[in-house]
């Protein structure tokens, strides 16, 4: 089974977000960027479907993503067998439609019986890459899952609703799946395995012709939520704190003393 | 085209979600604004329809494959609605279907999506939807041109009340599409949430731990501070992702909606999805070194002290 992961870096919500002058879009110049969370969940659930079967992991990102080397070798020093480094198509573009069609246009030369990647992105403006991609693809999705299992007919999943309940479905390959969580926290990846990596210099960088892609929105404006009530902020030291905090849960009778 | 807005109902085969009439209620507004009607495709079993009453119609599709909730026979099911009715907007909540459904239908059915939509309203020819994204620091303004368009909207966007409605809609009934019998997917058991060893949602205080608490190990912190009060610990999703707390602790949309006398927040930085479950908390304090966390906007107390000089701290007085 040939099993390909889509990773995608987005902006470290840590970090103070600044918009651009025209404010319609974040300023990224001197954004730090990570893993998109669901996707670092994707990954770890592909390997254990690996670790289960035997499968192939090949983690796919693209060129225009800052620092998605480094993505790409963590992602091999965790245990994927391939990396590759997408370039075409709409390369600035910020639209997970413009992500899924370059992504379908290479899963089109490099076929895979089942994608597993995040069930979002923190920052999605036209929709979620799962749905997205599988449509393009014409193939079966569920998202919002976790788990994922081979069986002789193909995987089963385990899908996740609001308040806990979880279907569990049986699905025919080829598929799309979007992780919410794995079984099991992501796997870390000592910093000498990803030295091991690089210097092997395991990823391949593929040249995709996008699909046609999707009707997007337009963004008229971006700002921050007005903050129509604010925390009263509680300052000093932690004492201080501790001692105001013991106080007004005293007042509710929600602690004794 | 028409000046409708549709709904797609959310149930599990016996129920329909509150959700459904969040959106109900959205759509009976901007149809009102457009000209048209609020309509509600129910995928499933029909009877659900007498719990739609605040529709002005209900599209009903009936098949097995549509009983219980199936992404696969619901989109061709929803696609099958849609060409019939051709909607101006179709709304769908940004729970588990319209995450995996809405994206789907924007291909399929040729419309721009606005996802996380936590306000929408017609501007002329125009829709605005005002999108959530990064976590909630920022928000997008959208624009959906054109003749049709999709939107998955966040819980409690919306009041359910709105979508209420007494007595039978009108329900038309659409033929399942042929592809429902031919499925590349099939539901196999559907289990329920298990108990767990407490019941979070009647605790009179929660103590809850976020992605701030950066460990496993660190967890044992907050609980001294838990055990000291006498209640149980809860967690935001990352925890409970990362197998830190178990799943039955979880607040937040994916997990448990709780409304306790006071609840302590410590490194949650309020997504959107969280504050769907704590947000009715009647006294919220929160605790993150990042001063412009989300949390603050719907906390009453906040402060910026670090989690793990504070929680020491709050253990020691609370002990004496």
């Amino acid at each position: 089974m040939r099993i390909v992961v889509p990773i995608k870096a987005v902006p470290d919500l840590v970090e103070e977000i600044e918009l651009t002058s025209d404010e319609t879009d974040i300023d990224r110049e001197f954004l730090k960027f990570v893993v998109s969370e669901w996707d670092a969940q994707a990954l770890e659930e592909a390997l254990l479907v690996k670790d289960a079967c035997g499968a192939e992991v090949v983690a796919v990102g693209l060129a225009s993503d800052p620092d998605i080397d480094q993505a790409l070798y963590t992602a091999i020093a965790k245990g994927a067998d391939a990396a590759v480094r997408l370039t075409g198509g709409a390369a600035d573009s910020v639209l997970t439609s413009d992500r899924a069609a370059l992504l379908a246009g290479y899963l089109a030369t490099e076929p895979a019986d089942l994608v597993i990647t995040g069930v979002q992105a923190s920052d999605d403006l036209d929709g979620q890459l799962p749905p997205m991609l599988a449509a393009y693809l014409r193939q079966p999705h569920v998202s919002v899952v976790v788990g994922v299992v081979a069986t002789a007919d193909g995987v089963t999943v385990r899908q996740e609703f609001a308040g806990g309940r979880v279907h569990e479905l049986a699905v025919r390959l080829p598929a799309v799946v979007g992780i919410q969580a794995a079984r099991q926290a992501p796997r870390y990846a000592p910093i000498t395995r990803i030295r091991q990596a690089m210097q092997a210099g395991g990823v391949r960088e593929v040249a995709a012709e996008p699909a046609p892609a999707g009707q997007a929105p337009a963004v008229r404006r971006m700002y921050r939520p007005e903050q129509t009530s604010h925390a009263q902020m509680l300052t000093g030291s932690a004492d201080d704190v501790a001692e105001a905090i013991a106080g007004l849960l005293r007042d509710r009778g929600l602690v004794k003393g | 085209m028409t000046r409708n807005v549709l709904v797609l109902a959310e149930h599990d085969g016996k129920q329909i979600a509150e959700s459904t009439y969040e959106l109900i209620g959205a759509a009976r507004g901007l149809a009102a604004a457009m000209g048209g009607q609020a309509e509600v495709a129910l995928l499933g079993p029909r009877d659900l329809a007498g719990q739609l009453g605040g529709a002005d119609v209900v599209v009903s599709v009936e098949h097995q494959a549509l009983a219980q909730y199936l992404p696969q026979a619901c989109e061709l099911a929803l696609l099958a609605v849609l060409a019939q009715r051709s909607p101006r907007l179709v709304l769908m909540s940004s729970a588990t279907p319209g995450l995996d459904l809405g994206a789907a239908i924007s291909v399929h059915w040729q419309a721009p999506l606005a996802p996380n939509v936590a306000a929408i309203e017609v501007a002329g020819d125009t829709i605005v939807a005002t999108a959530q994204i990064l976590g909630g620091k920022i928000l997008a303004e959208l624009e959906l041109p054109g003749e049709r368009a999709v939107a998955t909207v966040t819980g409690g966007a919306f009041p359910a009340a709105a979508g209420r409605g007494e007595g039978p809609p009108e329900v038309v009934e659409i033929a399942p599409p042929a592809g429902l019998d031919d499925l590349a997917m099939s539901l196999a058991a559907v289990s329920e949430p298990q108990g767990g060893d407490v019941d979070i949602t009647t605790a009179e205080l929660l103590v809850s731990v976020g992605r701030g608490i950066e460990s496993q190990d660190n967890v044992e912190l907050v609980q001294e501070l838990g055990d000291v009060l006498g209640v149980p610990l809860s967690a935001s999703r990352p925890v409970v992702d990362a197998g830190w707390l178990p799943k039955s602790r979880q607040v937040g949309k994916s997990g448990l909606k709780v409304k306790p006398k006071a609840y302590l927040a410590f490194g949650i930085s309020g997504a959107p999805e969280h504050l769907e479950g704590m947000r009715d908390a009647e006294l919220i304090i929160a605790c993150n070194t990042d001063a412009t966390a989300p949390i603050f906007d719907i906390a009453h107390y906040g402060t910026t002290v670090d989690l793990f000089d504070l929680v020491p701290a709050l253990t020691e007085k609370l002990s004496q």
